[in-house]
């Protein structure tokens, strides 16, 4: 079971209408493995991710993750996949109805097995580790920054403690100061836990501090995936144009 | 390193191995747990070398299980040490949430707060509604001519099949039953009176007002909300468009001119229902009913109902459009604001019926 790979993409072709997204794209990514995705603006790099996700269903191909299809029919196997997963969305997707210790708590106390006292703790654990304080688990989301809303967000990611954590954007909107603290943050966690991270992310300094691998998505697949310094030499137009004189800072 | 976490109590020491996450405890919760329960003697030696892995939430286990402090004697790898840490920063008393006690005359005076700022709100929004006119009046070329005539078509056009629907059904049944009352008393002919007056005069109105509060009201508090979700009023605002002129205003303006077509067009086709019933029922030929019908109802009702239809359009209008600007960025306000944009609309179009039929009783009932 150990041996499967954690994110598994083969023949991957997604279609809106007429038009293609991705064609034929394969990706596999292994246990421990930070990844940053790359790739130009709407060159589909959010829907892939909420393909990996099984929010969406590629036009064809299969998607697997931990060695599960995505397709299994069986709630239960869906169910165990995806509470091994935390997502974090572009725009933090809190729940806008429930205060920022609920919104943490609430995959916890999802899982009724663990009483109030450890959810307490363990939220406030979730709150210290993307430097919030306490006192700010009573706001609501619509009272909290975009910041805030981000860091919270990875908070509520984090909660299950997942083995595979999916970033979109997850620097986008924070100064470098809070960027280079959740870089070293999920550095420190992947050390810890063993995590898989996958990240999207247009963020040189984030992407050199934490990836180990780079994957690039352009002409609707993956054309190069490797560690990063590797990827930095492949001779394509959007590999050359995208790091262009900061390659140098990267390597 | 998916091992079953492990928990061996020997003579002196308690060694945990594997791996202790959330995921592999899951499973083993209980029985974990009542083992870690059991009291164990003091100066306990814990060998947590062997662990794989070990992440926040069983720290936390842990933590509580050594009842907040370190144990005297501890192994463990300094990564582990390292989350077990985190967990030991924590202040020991945690807050606990706030809860407020359910007070019954608290509650009420919130209530009362709660629609007397309502009820503010709407005035003011009326009064801002007014102000635009009178701006408009003086500057013809700012009138909102498309979004106007969009919200006629939205709240009106859109919406004559199914009034149509509704109307034909209530006439059907109205006259269906006055019948089935009129031919045990012989009065067969005044089947034309009842159902010229109750659909003219008070059904036609009403029943568009409640199949239009339904529809365009929270159609228009939900576009309002949604639209002060998503910063769009405030984008609007930041290009000089005031957003009551674009926004509130043809929203109000189209409903009340579409209503009265509402009322008309209802009123004409419950009538049509209620006449085939007639035919079937009491073998009343259409031509005598479409003769008596203005000789039985005085034309004064039909201004009635055209009247009553352009003030619940009104009303409807500016209650949805209050309730819409009050929306907060958040999905639970959006539907609780939409819910109560059509319950406060439905009430007060009744309301205002109430206040009419008071204020019209010596008008347009005919004399016998």
């Amino acid at each position: 079971m150990n041996e499967s790979p954690v994110i598994e993409l083969s023949g991957v072709c997604t279609r809106f209408g007429s038009q293609t997204i991705h064609c034929d794209l394969d990706l596999q990514v292994a246990a421990g493995q930070i990844v940053g995705l790359l790739g130009g603006s709407g060159s589909g790099k959010t829907t892939l991710l909420r393909e990996m996700l099984g929010l969406l269903r590629p036009s064809a191909g299969r998607v697997r993750l931990f060695g599960v299809d995505l397709d299994d029919p069986d709630l239960l196997i869906q169910r165990t996949v995806r509470r091994r997963l935390g997502m974090l969305f572009q725009h933090g997707a809190l729940f806008s109805a429930l205060s920022v210790f609920d919104n943490i708590a609430f995959p916890l106390r999802e899982l009724r097995c663990l009483d109030e006292d450890w959810i307490r703790r363990l939220v406030h654990l979730k709150l210290a580790m993307v430097e919030l304080e306490t006192a700010h688990g009573k706001l609501m989301p619509a009272e909290l920054s975009g910041g805030m809303v981000k860091r919270v967000a990875l908070a509520r990611a984090l909660a299950l403690e997942p083995e595979l954590l999916l970033l979109d954007e997850p620097t986008a909107g924070l100064d470098p100061d809070r960027s280079q603290n959740f870089v070293e943050l999920v550095g420190s966690l992947q050390q810890a836990l063993g995590l898989t991270v996958l990240m999207v992310t247009h963020d040189l300094n984030t992407l050199a501090g934490l990836a180990t691998h780079v994957a690039v998505l352009a002409e609707q697949r993956i054309i190069a995936f490797g560690p990063k310094d590797q990827v930095m030499t492949v001779d394509h137009p959007f590999v050359t144009g995208f790091f262009g004189a900061d390659r140098r800072k990267l390597l | 390193m998916n091992a079953i976490p492990c928990l061996r109590v020997e003579p002196g020491r308690v060694v945990l191995t594997g791996s202790w996450t959330l995921a592999t405890m899951l499973p083993h919760l209980a029985d974990l747990q009542n083992r870690l329960a059991v009291p164990l003697p003091a100066g306990e030696h814990w060998d947590l070398s062997g662990l794989t892995r070990l992440d926040s939430a069983a720290a936390v286990l842990l933590w509580r299980t050594w009842g907040n402090a370190w144990p005297e004697a501890l192994e463990i790898g300094e990564l582990h040490r390292q989350v077990l840490g985190r967990a030991a920063d924590l202040p020991r008393e945690m807050p606990a949430a706030v809860k407020h006690a359910f007070h019954p005359l608290e509650s009420v005076g919130r209530l009362l707060l709660k629609a007397a700022h309502n009820l503010r709100g709407v005035i003011a929004l009326f009064g801002q509604v007014l102000l635009d006119l009178a701006y408009l009046f003086r500057h013809p070329a700012d009138f909102p001519r498309k979004e106007f005539a969009a919200n006629v078509y939205k709240a009106g056009a859109q919406a004559l099949p199914v009034s149509a629907l509704v109307g034909f059904l209530i006439g059907v049944t109205i006259s269906y039953l006055s019948a089935l009352q009129l031919k045990s008393f012989g009065a067969d002919l005044f089947i034309v009176n009842i159902l010229g007056i109750a659909i003219i005069r008070e059904l036609g109105p009403v029943l568009v007002a409640v199949l239009v509060a339904g529809r365009s009201g929270s159609a228009m508090t939900a576009q309002i909300g949604v639209m002060r979700v998503t910063e769009e009023i405030d984008a609007l605002s930041t290009m000089g468009i005031s957003r009551s002129i674009r926004v509130v205003l043809p929203k109000i303006l189209g409903l009340t001119a579409a209503m009265p077509l509402l009322v008309l067009w209802i009123s004409a086709v419950a009538l049509l229902g209620g006449m085939l019933a007639a035919m079937l029922q009491l073998d009343l030929s259409l031509n005598y009913f479409i003769e008596n019908l203005p000789r039985a109802v005085p034309v004064a009702n039909l201004f009635i109902g055209l009247g009553k239809g352009l003030c619940f359009g009104l009303v409807i209008a500016v209650v949805a459009c209050h309730f819409g600007l009050r929306v907060k960025p958040n999905t639970e306000s959006l539907s609780a604001n939409t819910t109560s944009a059509v319950v406060t609309a439905i009430t007060m179009v009744i309301l205002v019926d109430a206040v009419f039929a008071i204020f019209t009783r010596q008008i347009g009932v005919p004399q016998l």
